[in-house]
């Protein structure tokens, strides 16, 4: 029987600078709280798939192999492991956008800052990782999560359903985790016709090439190479341009 | 007016008594001071399985329920098998309340007693009726009439429920629950502190508190409070969270506390640690007999207790006399 008393609750406001378990936000979790929320968080998921703290538990719960083994790549790529030592976030306070508007146009600086003025989205929006009970591990998860509007602006792909279940793919040949496999499955049930012809016939198995053949994603140091043209980036990456743009529709997925 | 200033005055001898209150409790982890320093400030109580300033504590649970107020009621349902239900219509039934009596439903947040109570009170008057005119089946002309002039009137009494709650969150989800059901009638919902009720004295029929005194910082201060604000003959029912006696049912109830309830709160309403502090609050409440101890020190008589599902829950209740 696991001893109870040890799962003190943390202080929910971090002004007081304590708190349990080994990072901030961390809540250390038995495998039977790990499979409570795995199975209960994909229900949530699948009813209401608006809710992103669900998505992110989810994945957090499942995705322990996959995360060990993106640590290691990153661990063989020297580049990566500068990030696993720097741990930089990616945030909008962190970012300097007045400069990297200023960045010439075809920059990955730039387009990314087209991206997220096009579609309406921030940076900040990603959950913290809470269920994962390795720090490093941890980061390795927040990364990914952060590092997701990086591949939208690398993949060419905008934030409507076809361009997100694109990205899915891409990501899940990529990281292998099981969070992604199973939005990679699930997401086209919510395409229309037209749409799911274009991901199977080009969008598809253009993001699963790309994800297999492509570096780690989770290796490049992206606060570093705003002034790279995306193109070079992309070449270095080894993804091919996409063949299709999913013109923006009414139906928008953050 | 003479009320009021009582009431001032009481507070002032309350504050003043805290003021010069010298020992200081230390909790786990804490110097102990001894001397003349300000002992409000020092003395600390605990919020789960951490120990907390006394003042943080109901600034912190004030937060718990603000952010779990929009799904409390599924989570009940959730967390218990829908038998929290059974509890509260227990409480009912112990309660008997007959019509015109005067419901205080203290940490009633989401009114569930406060709408059992007046659904109970309906139903006796409706029996009440019908026994009446049963027992009257043939009234003449005169009676009849007398009947449909009395009528308009609404009855002797009217019985009424006022739910009171720190929370305004949950208040707020009481009195949406009541608009949606319709059964706004007779109900007050009203802002207040158990240890501190905005009420006169000698107004109640009926006190309860259910599934609230767990999270008051100061326990015997909200039984005083009871006790002050029932009329004299009136009762004191506290259903809350117990000791469950039986060793087998116990582990059973504390590994499915520890592991189950708070996953179940983060996968439905998206808050792990409030539902942490829940399971953890239920283990510092003191049990059965410790609480009727306390009851009975704060001037309730006739005070007992009835377990509920092998003592998961136990229904205190005592008589102001």
């Amino acid at each position: 029987m696991v001893s109870v008393h040890q799962l003190h609750s943390s202080t929910s406001d971090f002004s007081q600078g304590s708190y349990d378990g080994l990072y901030p936000g961390h809540i250390p979790t038995t495998p039977l709280q790990k499979a409570v929320l795995a199975v209960g968080s994909g229900v949530a998921a699948l009813q209401n798939p608006y809710r992103h703290d669900m998505v992110a538990v989810l994945g957090e719960t499942t995705g322990h192999l996959a995360l060990i083994n993106l640590r290691d790549r990153m661990r063989n790529d020297p580049e990566g492991y500068e990030i696993l030592i720097e741990r930089p976030r990616i945030r909008l306070s962190t970012l300097d956008l007045s400069r990297m508007a200023s960045l010439h146009d075809g920059s990955f600086g730039r387009e990314y800052l087209r991206f997220l003025e096009v579609n309406h989205v921030t940076p900040d929006s990603r959950a913290d990782v809470k269920f994962v009970d390795n720090e490093e591990l941890a980061y390795v998860m927040q990364r990914y999560r952060e590092v997701h509007d990086f591949m939208h602006t690398l993949l060419g792909m905008p934030t409507n359903m076809l361009g997100e279940v694109a990205v899915k793919w891409f990501e899940a040949a990529q990281t292998g985790l099981p969070m992604c496999s199973l939005g990679a499955v699930l997401g086209p049930l919510r395409l229309n016709i037209r749409q799911l012809q274009t991901l199977f016939t080009s969008l598809g198995p253009w993001a699963l090439q790309n994800g297999r053949k492509a570096r780690c994603v989770l290796s490049i140091f992206y606060e570093k190479r705003w002034e790279q043209s995306l193109e070079d980036l992309r070449q270095e990456l080894n993804i091919d341009p996409p063949p299709i743009i999913p013109g923006p529709s009414n139906k928008r997925a953050t | 007016m003479a009320a009021s200033v009582r009431l001032l005055t009481r507070r002032v001898v309350r504050l003043c008594q805290r003021r010069f209150n010298v020992t200081c409790v230390s909790g786990p982890g804490q110097q102990s001071c001894r001397g003349f320093s300000d002992a409000a400030g020092d003395r600390s109580t605990h919020f789960g399985f951490e120990t907390v300033p006394e003042e943080e504590k109901a600034k912190r649970v004030y937060k718990v329920f603000e952010n779990v107020a929009q799904k409390y009621d599924i989570m009940n349902d959730a967390m218990s098998f829908g038998i929290h239900r059974l509890w509260k219509d227990a409480l009912l039934h112990i309660m008997h309340p007959q019509p015109g009596a005067r419901l205080l439903d203290v940490a009633g947040g989401t009114g569930d007693i406060a709408f059992r109570f007046m659904d109970y009170i309906h139903s006796q008057q409706e029996k009440q009726e019908r026994l009446r005119v049963q027992s009257m089946q043939t009234p003449s002309w005169q009676d009849i009439s007398d009947k449909y002039s009395t009528e308009d009137e609404g009855g002797p009494q009217e019985s009424t429920a006022v739910i009171c709650d720190i929370n305004k969150e949950m208040l707020k989800v009481g009195k949406q629950k009541a608009e949606s059901m319709g059964v706004s009638a007779g109900l007050s919902w009203v802002v207040g502190d158990a240890e501190e009720l905005p009420f006169d004295d000698d107004q109640f029929d009926i006190y309860t508190i259910a599934f609230g005194i767990r999270n008051v910082t100061h326990i015997d201060q909200a039984l005083q409070e009871a006790l002050r604000v029932l009329k004299p003959g009136g009762r004191f029912m506290c259903l809350e969270f117990s000791k469950v006696t039986n060793p087998v049912l116990a582990r059973l109830y504390d590994a499915y506390s520890f592991q189950i309830i708070p996953a179940l709160g983060e996968v439905i309403a998206g808050d792990w640690k409030s539902y942490q502090y829940l399971v953890e609050s239920i283990r510092k409440f003191p049990d059965q007999e410790e609480f009727k101890g306390m009851i009975e020190d704060a001037g309730f008589y006739r005070v007992q207790y009835y377990n509920l599902t092998g003592g998961v829950v136990a229904l205190h209740s005592g008589f102001k006399l």
